[in-house]
């Protein structure tokens, strides 16, 4: 964590947003329109739920940790 | 134009769709953000070599783990456990818990009181110029190996999973990791790490989930490995009894004394690539609890890399085998079963993820180790031997100078280790000539007044050319391993082990005889750098569940208790 500037843990919470907006949508994508070469346990749809849940966690920490406010 | 085609045609085991590809780019583009971000933050000799030492616990802490987590963890881990069963999780719990609970509790109030910036720095005050020299030469050699093996690393699983020319990975990485170290230094570098920590198990997790729910649990994935393989791939100690009763031809000694006692103490504790992240610690108390924050993590590491090697060995419908037998047959090998597994359940998106994990990682054991090599040729060599009194910006240039060749050193390195069957084994030498007896070293400097200079340097000197001799022993007469590894069965790793134990026990022999017949150094002069020489500040009025002592207990019962579990 950095006192005097943007803290680590924003860092990590934007490239956690970004990455869960980016997951869950392929994921809403793929439930719309199922590809023809499916991964195994496709029927579980598992970028849906981890992308939300890393969008989650992320959206958690930007607002925590958003540069200008004390931690 | 037929060059840049070649780069992205060639076979692969997985097509990244447009998003995957979005994930990577955003991480590149982030890390290097980040990097230009604390350009403004890296002016003086503090803040670029120790990142101005005002980490907390907790980022020096994931810093000390990431830097450990780089291509030998995610990909040669998972290989080994496929190769090995559930024993290669030895390194992660006997092969670091306590070694990492010894750094916090014993070995870091050294460290951390006597203001050293480096490992070779702690040797120069403690046992003179000569230690340092020794200490600093041959470690910055090792650096330099490990970053090139982490570049060959990161190029294979490149061309394994995307195919893409293993010479377009290795300068892209290496660039990138070139750039965010030189701008930002080590502050740059751990909060990277930090970072690539947090996005290794955000893009390696799923893999053990949905490996779990399709083998039905952890009961059933032991019983299709018991078919599959043997019963002895998913037990921790009962099969190490003798030397032939498990798959890496190892006895329990070897894994208790050699691992657990010599090798991760050597690593954990004296490898300035880990330590110099614990330095950089705001005060002594957050030294003392990040090296137990990591060991926390530690244990848990294996869920992500070798539970995935257990389920390639359930699941996988091709056999794996040796770099060797893969290139001659066309199949794939050991070191194909991390990328394997992440093509099996990870879709688009989440494919990205995965792979910006692998990169991740790999970059933060690059980073780790050219910010780890900086420190030690700018403080240890080149400011002690070649430019002592240059004002404090010509120490930051020549970091931030020395990164970009460091980096370029390891670029030629990793052109070397291609020639290497085993990635893993190499490395284990590299450990047992170096690391073993540097740990001898080191410990009987912290805990013993009456080692003196002159025992210091001739106990590290035999205990380093004894490793190499016995290595070079073997390698010209293969018989040797009898004595070397007290028998003829034992493997790569298991000699590797041996040879760490002898050559530490010949670096403490060495240093005690020297030390007896050499003259001691005043307790004055040792004021800060031993134990009996040394006030260390007491936490009484400190909380109990604050005090280190207390994290280190809860964190060595969970071991214990894994152990037990796993037998």
């Amino acid at each position: 964590m950095h006192e005097h500037g943007i803290s680590i843990w924003f860092f990590i919470g934007l490239s956690l947003l970004v990455n869960g907006i980016l997951i869950t949508g392929a994921g809403i994508w793929e439930l719309i329109s199922p590809p023809a070469n499916r991964v195994v346990l496709f029927q579980y749809h598992a970028n849906v739920w981890w992308g939300a849940f890393l969008l989650l966690v992320g959206v958690l920490y930007c607002v925590r940790f958003a540069p200008g406010r004390h931690a | 134009m037929t060059t840049a085609l070649a780069v992205f045609v060639a076979d692969r085991l997985v097509h990244l769709s447009p998003v995957d590809v979005v994930i990577v780019v955003f991480y590149f583009a982030l890390v290097l953000a980040i990097g230009f971000y604390l350009k403004g933050q890296a002016n003086t000799s503090e803040d670029f070599f120790m990142a101005g030492r005002e980490m907390t616990a907790w980022v020096a802490g994931l810093s000390f783990l990431s830097a450990n987590l780089g291509a030998l963890e995610l990909m040669g881990w998972a290989a080994a456990s496929y190769q090995y069963g559930i024993l290669a999780t030895h390194w992660y719990w006997i092969g670091a818990i306590p070694a990492m609970l010894f750094l916090a509790l014993v070995m870091m109030p050294f460290y951390y009181i006597s203001r050293t910036h480096s490992v070779p720095g702690y040797l120069k005050l403690r046992f003179g110029e000569s230690s340092r020299t020794l200490s600093a030469v041959s470690f910055a050699f090792m650096t330099v190996l490990m970053s090139g093996i982490n570049m060959y690393s990161m190029a294979l699983v490149m061309k394994v999973v995307l195919g893409w020319d293993i010479h377009f990975s290795i300068w892209v990485s290496s660039l990138t990791v070139a750039i965010y170290v030189a701008l930002g230094g080590l502050r740059s570098a751990i909060f990277n790490e930090v970072l690539q920590f947090i996005l290794i198990w955000a893009g390696a997790a799923l893999i053990p989930i949905m490996g779990l729910i399709e083998t039905g649990g952890w009961s059933n994935l032991k019983a299709q490995i018991t078919h599959n393989a043997s019963n002895e791939y998913v037990h921790l100690w009962s099969t190490l009894g003798s030397f032939n009763n498990n798959p890496m031809g190892i006895h329990w000694t070897g894994i208790v004394f050699g691992l657990g006692a010599i090798i991760s103490f050597g690593y954990w504790t004296t490898d300035f690539l880990v330590v110099q992240r614990v330095l950089a610690a705001k005060d002594l108390r957050a030294a003392k609890m990040a090296p137990i924050i990591g060991a926390a993590f530690k244990m848990m590491v294996p869920i992500i890399v070798i539970l995935p090697g257990l389920l390639g060995l359930a699941v996988l419908p091709v056999k794996l085998t040796g770099e060797t037998a893969a290139v001659a047959s066309g199949g794939h090998s050991y070191n194909e079963v991390l990328p394997l597994m992440l093509a099996r359940y990870c879709g688009p998106g989440l494919l990205g993820l995965g792979v910006t994990a692998l990169i991740a990682g790999f970059m933060s054991g690059m980073a780790g180790n050219v910010s780890a090599f900086t420190t030690v040729w700018t403080y240890d060599i080149y400011r002690a031997l070649i430019n002592k009194d240059a004002p404090d910006s010509h120490y930051v240039s020549m970091g931030r100078w020395t990164t970009v060749l460091g980096v370029l050193i390891s670029v030629g390195t990793a052109y070397l280790v291609m020639q290497f069957a085993s990635i893993m084994d190499y490395v284990q030498a590299l450990f047992s000539f170096f690391i073993a007896p540097l740990f001898g070293t080191v410990v009987l400097g912290m805990l013993w007044k009456r080692a003196t200079n002159a025992g210091g340097f001739w106990g590290l000197l035999a205990g380093t050319l004894s490793s190499i001799g016995m290595w070079a022993w073997v390698k010209v007469d293969p018989t040797a391993l009898r004595y070397v590894a007290l028998s003829p069965n034992a493997r790569d790793m298991a000699e590797n082990m041996y040879r760490a134990l002898w050559s530490c026990l010949l670096c403490f022999v060495v240093t005690i005889v020297v030390s007896y017949m050499t003259k001691p150094r005043s307790d004055s002069e040792l004021n800060g750098l031993v134990y009996g020489a040394t006030a260390i500040p007491h936490e009484a009025e400190v909380p109990i569940y604050q005090r280190p002592l207390f994290w280190a207990v809860v964190v060595a019962t969970v071991f214990v208790i894994l152990n037990i579990i796993f037998w």
